[in-house]
């Protein structure tokens, strides 16, 4: 196959990976200050995400490292374009990361309260940026002849970007809760099932217009049987979450979630950034990317090591499987 | 200010923030990774107890290090699209791989190894650490493989308006990048024996846990021993190798404006004029500087007048030589810091098992905490700045590497610029706050409670 879709397909992966994972990484953080009441219970809390948040996040970097080796146009464009936006989320991720680590370095709760929110809005704003930043990427954005962004960060800021914020910040609070009923116990988890049930409304909402607005703003319908099969599957997997238990529901939510991501990644194809102005001066697969000797080494490395990442952090799952009790000194 | 000088002062100042915390990352990782071991087969408490201890600091240290780490994965698309464009080809491909192999080898790990202490096998748990450990060093590798290709370019061709790669082989065998890993692998350590030792002379000091803190003092010594023998070594033939490579880098970093007669003198302080290119004041020491250069009594340095006008006749009218101060008074604290934690190492081994009969020794020790940071930072410092103005030498200047104006104006930048500072300022007291804190703490309070390294 052509290196070129084969390195967008990866990357589809990479996001997808990261959607899925932080998705619920971020909803957790979300939910943890409302849901948690006490100490202990948000400690508990953030106990079913402590082993494996930063492995998580490494999706996130792994997948702007990938686009800057195999696509480094794209890259570029992006994030100077995005540059204010991106910023905002770094701050909040630095913030995030750090409070996880320090909230119980001291047994004063100010100082804990503190983290705590910390922790909520280092989640919430990537989680809005983040929906935000993809929505403007497959609407379009103006880029001139040069592959060089014109517009501002209040460009972003469009009613369609916005839906898109919500809609990522609805389905990650309820992909959080899913995995939250799943790893904490008795009324903990009880709690965490309502929040679910509560966001799935604002998240199917959310969803919906996104896609229709997707079949508007793009030549979605022009590709093929695949670009209608995959929003079925969607739907479906959303309508399940609500009706389902446990492990299943959880999946099903995360399932959405990656198929939402190929939705936008179908929708995107060829092109990596459209640009408003002109369709010829938009980004694609081609004209953004790295050179085909560099697309082959990088290929290979990522057969090689993507494998491996997957069983080593499906392995951690594992150890940290079972749920997470109040007042438990660590696991 | 232009939004050059903006980004470059922001790309200066939160990378030498980030760079506080690797090299602790990196040496402490190895010293926790051998008291762990040390726990294992020899099955003594005692070890346990300092695993957990100087673990627990690890940990702190490694938050902030991968929360700066962010910034710099982006930035570079941020602030250097230019230079993204041009050097993605070559630049993203270790990049792509430090994520995917270094990155996620140690994040998991260490998360499994923080909440697995009563989950897993003893062997086992150890074995993490290890992975940790080299998860984070061969992520210095990457990343230094990505930077060598800047201070020296090898394995690319010029296509297609941008720098290609031409050899994966090439990229990673460059020289420089054989001689930046071990020097920053030892300074890694070192940096971490010397956050031991320092924490360890504190307790000593006091009289307190005089075993563990005696076991640990011992493994602090003996790290910075051969930490700072052998990162000076390196150094040493790094500098050789730049006087071939980056002659330009090495005569500001001897501030030798003029070509010496020889064998060259070696400057140990000199007061420099950068505008008439001279250094009215010169303390020097002579035969030093042919024998720190070529290993003999003879030989000349270059002077930079004379490069710059072959760089003028190669690359056309431009000025060519780096902020001289920066570079020449960089290398000179970097290479007294290391003299000097030679001495200190030289001095806790005539000490050996008896350290708390030496007060000024232990007094040191705690001062000599400060030393690593400054060395790495200012080592760095010789690196980059003495590269200037190119930001690939001899192939991309600096001023023409930055995101456009029109993308990123300078108001902007300066909203980034400050936000991410007072930011960092304010984790920095934190941490700083937090590490006291916790390394003033007694070793076996935290032996008492079972998964004590729990948050
Ligand atoms: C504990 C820290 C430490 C100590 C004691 C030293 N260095 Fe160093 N040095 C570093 C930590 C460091 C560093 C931060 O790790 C750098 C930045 C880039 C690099 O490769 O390592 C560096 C850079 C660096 C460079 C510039 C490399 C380049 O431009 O690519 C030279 C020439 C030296 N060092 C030479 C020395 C010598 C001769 C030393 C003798 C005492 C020495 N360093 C001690
Ligand atoms: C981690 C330790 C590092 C420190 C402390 C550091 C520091 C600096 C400093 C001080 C400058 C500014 C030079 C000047 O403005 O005159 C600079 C330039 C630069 N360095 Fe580094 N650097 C580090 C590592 C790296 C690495 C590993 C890379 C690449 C992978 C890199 C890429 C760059 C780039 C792109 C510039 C150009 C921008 C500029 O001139 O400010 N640096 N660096
Ligand atoms: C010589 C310079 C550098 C070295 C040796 C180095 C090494 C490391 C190490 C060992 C870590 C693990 C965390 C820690 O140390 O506390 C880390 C974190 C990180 N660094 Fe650097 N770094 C350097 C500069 C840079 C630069 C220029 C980038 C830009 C791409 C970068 C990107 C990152 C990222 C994304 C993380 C977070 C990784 C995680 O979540 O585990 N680093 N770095």
């Amino acid at each position: 196959m052509d290196l070129h879709v084969v390195w967008f397909i990866l990357i589809a992966v990479l996001f997808s990976g990261f959607f899925f994972l932080e998705g619920f990484d971020y909803g957790v953080g979300m939910i943890m200050p409302f849901l948690g009441k006490t100490d202990g219970e948000r400690r508990a809390i953030i106990n079913t995400i402590g082993p494996v948040w930063d492995g998580n996040e490494v999706w996130m970097i792994t997948a702007g490292g990938a686009m800057f080796a195999a696509f480094p146009h794209w890259y570029a464009t992006l994030f100077s374009g995005f540059y204010l936006a991106l910023f905002l989320m770094l701050l909040a991720l630095i913030i995030r990361g750090v409070a996880f680590e320090y909230r119980s370095k001291n047994e004063d709760p100010a100082w804990r309260e503190r983290w705590d929110w910390a922790i909520f809005f280092g989640s919430f704003t990537p989680a809005l940026l983040w929906g935000v930043a993809i929505a403007n990427l497959v609407r379009g954005v103006p880029i001139d002849a040069h592959m060089q962004y014109t517009g501002t960060f209040w460009t972003l800021l469009n009613p369609y970007g916005l839906l898109g914020g919500v809609a990522a910040v609805a389905v990650f609070i309820m992909h959080g809760a899913n995995f939250l009923s799943l790893k904490l116990e008795g009324d903990l988890a009880e709690r965490a099932r309502a929040i679910s049930n509560l966001w799935w409304w604002v998240a199917v909402a959310a969803v919906v217009l996104f896609v229709v607005g997707l079949f508007g703003y793009t030549g979605y319908t022009s590709k093929g049987f695949l670009a209608v099969l995959v929003p079925l599957a969607a739907a479906l997997a959303l309508v399940a979450v609500r009706s389902l238990d446990g492990s299943s529901r959880f999946w099903a939510g995360g399932l959405a979630i990656i198929l939402a991501t190929v939705i936008v990644f179908i929708a995107l194809f060829p092109n990596v950034m459209p640009s408003t102005l002109n369709p010829d001066w938009s980004l694609t697969i081609y004209n953004a990317s790295a050179s085909d000797y560099t697309l082959g080494v990088m290929t290979v490395v990522a057969l090689i090591f993507t494998p491996l990442v997957l069983l080593y952090q499906g392995w951690t799952y594992w150890v940290f499987r079972g749920r997470v009790r109040v007042g438990e000194g660590g696991y | 200010m232009t939004e050059v000088v903006l980004a470059r002062l922001q790309f200066a100042t939160i990378t030498t923030f980030h760079f506080f915390f690797v090299p602790l990352t990196l040496g402490l990782a190895i010293l926790v990774a051998v008291m762990e071991t040390l726990y294992v087969t020899r099955g003594d408490e005692k070890y346990k107890r300092m695993t957990k201890f100087w673990g627990h600091l690890f940990i702190i240290n490694f938050a902030i290090g991968v929360a700066t780490g962010l910034v710099q994965e982006f930035q570079f698309g941020m602030n250097w699209s230019e230079y993204s464009r041009f050097m993605g080809d070559i630049f993203g491909v270790p990049l792509a791989i430090e994520a995917l192999l270094a990155f996620f080898m140690e994040s998991t790990f260490i998360g499994v190894w923080v909440f697995g202490w009563d989950k897993l096998p003893k062997k086992l748990h150890a074995a993490l650490i290890w992975l940790v450990a080299l998860g984070s060093n061969l992520s210095a590798f990457w990343i230094l493989a990505a930077n060598s290709f800047m201070q020296h370019p090898t394995g690319y061709v010029l296509r297609n308006g941008r720098a290609e790669l031409e050899s994966f082989f090439a990229l990673v065998s460059n020289p420089n990048v054989w001689f930046q890993f071990w020097h920053v692998f030892f300074a890694g350590l070192t940096t971490g024996a010397f956050v031991i030792m320092g924490v360890s002379a504190w307790h000593l000091l006091r009289g307190r846990e005089l075993p563990e803190f005696t076991s640990s003092m011992k493994i602090g010594v003996l790290a910075a021993l051969v930490g700072s023998i052998m990162v000076s070594t390196v150094g040493h033939f790094q500098t050789q190798y730049i006087i071939h490579e980056q002659p330009m880098k090495f005569a500001a970093m001897e501030a030798v404006w003029e070509d010496t007669g020889s064998p060259a003198p070696w400057s140990l302080f000199a007061v420099i004029d950068e505008n008439r290119q001279e250094n009215p004041i010169n303390i020097e020491i002579p035969y030093l500087g042919s024998l720190l250069s070529y290993n003999r009594f003879s030989g000349s340095i270059t002077g930079m007048k004379t490069i710059q006008k072959e760089y003028e006749a190669k690359y056309g009218p431009g000025n060519y030589i780096p902020p001289v101060k920066w570079t020449y008074w960089s290398f000179r604290v970097m290479v007294l810091i290391g003299g000097l934690m030679l001495l200190l190492a030289l001095w806790g081994l005539v000490l050996w098992g008896r350290f708390e009969t030496s007060k000024a020794f232990l007094a040191s020790s705690i001062w000599m905490i400060a030393s690593p940071f400054i060395a790495v930072s200012t080592g760095w410092w010789v690196a980059e700045i003495g590269r200037q103005p190119w930001i690939v030498q001899g192939l991309l200047k600096t001023a023409d590497a930055v995101t456009p104006a029109s993308v990123v104006p300078a108001g902007t930048v300066m909203i980034s610029l400050v936000g991410f500072n007072l930011l960092y300022l304010v984790l920095g007291i934190i941490d700083l706050g937090l590490m006291i804190k916790f390394a003033r703490r007694p070793m076996n309070e935290d032996a008492g409670e079972e998964g004590a390294l729990v948050y």
